[in-house]
């Protein structure tokens, strides 16, 4: 069955005025977003990654602004809307978000029980002794022990694992439509980071939110994703459904990030590294913007910008090596058969859990 | 205890940890970071030190290079004891021959110095230059080394990216010639393809010029990359000790497997399939059965009762 659409977003470009120059963050940015999906956008620092889901809930620092484009959401275009009076009722109640360090994102000296109740009552007009309520039910299911105790104790007697939960209750509080998940788990522990996963999971599942999941965690992505996007210079260059990102790539950069995988490093043989570095944003970028750093660019490559090649239904990159004139090229060898190379490393692990060593 | 029992002739202990403990604050706020860690480093491996925050991984790489103090037990560099009182001289010799990378390299490098005064640092305060030349060309030399240009050299921490900070800082190491380096977390807070390029330098410089890591991390799929041999802490306590391949194929303790169940899988099908394994501490009764840290199979220590290295035994016998 065909999955509605809930956000689509078009030729989004996204400026920053820093100290008289422009910033060109995002440039021309299209995507949609289907009801109950989850969308991973990946990429490196300073990609764009988080400017563009910022302009999703109106929340760009205050010298950057959209310069053109359209974000439609329940018949509304979120690209127009200026003051914050517009965005009541948009941004915290249908889409929210979840960031990355959940001490900055709570209030130190309110009780925990407080900061949830606040939103219930705000956005639900519930009253306080209902709120209440919701807010031990919501700490119940996002894994607090003894909600019911922790419910008036501080956010510094909480660990990160735990405040993390907190946040991801506040969020749901006002159950949102769609879920913006901004590197949730990147100051987390890696067993803590786990549970957090999953936790967004079950609760998908409960609440029917769409998430969008912000991540340079090629790892994370497998876990979480239904859809990824993948970002490199304020651009999304490939975009599909995870498995075809994982194992039918077509862009040149998804193709090196795949390649930096830790897990395909030979021992006492170097790491894939992709050599240079991005553009500055601050310059005109002509053509492919990763053409520079790209051992697959073509002289077409300096010179224009590729359009968005489709390769399935749900597939696209944004390549000029998808043009049926360019000369074939196959993805480089580390990363095929990355199914395979994979089970590989995790199968003889996997057998111990069965109590069965093998030597 | 663990050493040299199952150490082939060849192995040089460069580094021994003997029943460190490390407590902060006294009385009724004592707090015990780090107990009984015994560990030995073999001269020219790589050695991690992996667990989450709070372990105490951190405190222990500290702890080497004399950051933290210890409360007991002995940390000896090539034989000599480097904790506890030292001698002017002792302290010198210990801080030439023991660095430190640190994790944040924004943090780390003094914003008010250009590049080539923050790695020449350490040739000032030891005096290991005859002139002004022989100074610019040692540290021409680092910046060539890490991949730095040489329009770097007066340039502030400021106008360098994450990767080429963390370069500096592993110049700024590097220049002292030294003989262990520890490093902290050096690439957890670069981008993914930033990693491999400070992963690979480190390599090198290993190579090269004969250097022994201890690494701190938490991310294991990074660690087995880059280790000879893996310790997994967890509350201060290392909980088990083996070379990589085989922590990771015959992980033993029930804590280790939990950490290796978390490890994201970067492939769709296989992280659908995964399993979480989670660890609950309280599953162990030391209350009679006391634990201890053992040898299980030559070079693979697991801590626990005699109950439980009975069945890491049978575990690994098969």
């Amino acid at each position: 069955m065909e999955k509605k659409t809930i956000l689509k977003a078009e030729n989004i470009s996204v400026s920053f005025k820093v100290r008289n120059r422009e910033l060109r963050a995002i440039r021309n940015v299209s995507l949609e977003l289907k009801e109950q999906e989850t969308l991973a956008i990946v990429g490196e620092s300073g990609s764009g990654k988080s400017v563009l889901t910022k302009t999703f809930t109106g929340m760009l620092e205050t010298n950057g602004s959209i310069t053109s484009g359209t974000i439609e959401y329940q018949g509304k275009n979120l690209a127009a809307l200026k003051k914050d009076e517009e965005w009541d009722g948009i941004r915290g109640k249908e889409i929210a978000t979840i960031f990355q360090d959940p001490m900055t994102s709570l209030n130190p000296i309110k009780t925990i029980g407080s900061q949830i109740t606040e939103v219930i009552i705000k956005h639900q007009g519930k009253s306080a002794k209902e709120a209440k309520r919701m807010a031990i039910d919501l700490m119940d299911r996002t894994g607090i022990p003894n909600a019911e105790k922790r419910y008036d104790e501080y956010p510094f007697q909480y660990s990160g694992g735990m405040r993390q939960r907190i946040v991801i209750a506040i969020a749901l509080a006002c159950r949102p439509k769609i879920l913006i998940c901004d590197e949730p788990t990147t100051a987390l522990d890696v067993t803590i980071q786990a549970q957090i996963l999953e936790l967004i999971r079950e609760l998908q599942e409960e609440y029917k939110f769409t998430t969008i999941f912000i991540t340079h965690d090629l790892g994370v992505v497998a876990a979480i994703a239904d859809k990824v996007a993948v970002m490199y210079a304020g651009q999304i260059i490939e975009t599909g459904t995870v498995e075809e990102i994982f194992y039918d790539p077509r862009h040149p950069y998804t193709w090196s990030l795949l390649s930096s995988l830790p897990q395909l490093g030979q021992k006492g043989d170097e790491l894939y590294s992709v050599p240079g570095t991005p553009p500055s944003l601050y310059k005109e970028i002509k053509g492919d913007a990763f053409a520079p750093r790209s051992a697959y660019a073509m002289q077409v490559d300096f010179d224009n910008e590729p359009p968005m090649f489709q390769v399935t239904e749900t597939h696209f990159a944004k390549t000029w090596l998808l043009d049926p004139r360019a000369p074939k090229a196959e993805k480089p060898e580390l990363i095929q058969g990355l199914h395979e190379k994979l089970v590989a490393l995790t199968e003889i692990t996997e057998l111990n859990d069965g109590g069965e060593v093998r030597v | 205890m663990m050493e040299g029992k199952f150490v082939s002739k060849e192995k040089e202990v460069i580094l021994s940890v003997k029943d460190l403990e490390i407590t902060f604050g006294e009385g009724k706020k004592k707090f015990v970071a780090v107990q009984d860690a015994n560990f030995d480093i073999y001269k020219g491996e790589t050695f991690s030190l992996v667990g989450e925050s709070g372990s105490g991984k951190t405190t222990i790489g500290r702890a080497i290079v004399g950051l933290n103090e210890t409360s007991n037990g002995d940390i000896l560099f090539e034989g000599k004891r480097i904790n506890g009182k030292l001698t002017k001289k002792e302290q010198e010799d210990k801080i030439r021959k023991i660095q430190m990378i640190f994790q944040d390299p924004s943090a780390s490098l003094n914003e008010r110095a250009t590049v080539e005064y923050i790695i020449s640092e350490g040739l000032y305060n030891f005096n290991l230059f005859k002139n002004e030349e022989e100074r610019i060309a040692k540290v021409e030399k680092l910046i060539e080394q890490v991949g730095l240009l040489p329009e770097h050299m007066y340039r502030y921490p400021h106008e360098f990216s994450g990767g080429q900070r963390q370069r500096i800082g592993i110049a700024r190491a590097l220049i002292m010639e030294p003989s262990l380096v520890v490093a902290d977390e050096p690439i957890s807070a670069l981008d993914v393809s930033i990693r491999a390029q400070v992963l690979n330098l480190l390599k090198k410089s290993q190579i090269e010029d004969d250097v022994t890591y201890f690494f701190v991390a938490h991310d294991l799929s990074v660690v087995r990359f880059i280790s000879d041999r893996i310790a997994v802490i967890r509350a201060g306590r290392i909980l088990e000790l083996a070379e990589t391949e085989e922590l990771f194929m015959n992980p033993l303790h029930p804590y280790t497997k939990a950490l290796l169940s978390a490890v994201p899988i970067p492939d769709p099908i296989l992280a659908r399939k995964k399993k979480l394994v989670v660890y609950n501490p309280n599953m162990h009764d030391y209350s009679k059965d006391k634990p201890s840290f053992e040898e299980v199979k030559p070079g693979h220590y697991v801590y626990g009762n005699a109950l439980e290295l009975e069945g890491y035994r049978a575990a690994v016998k098969n």
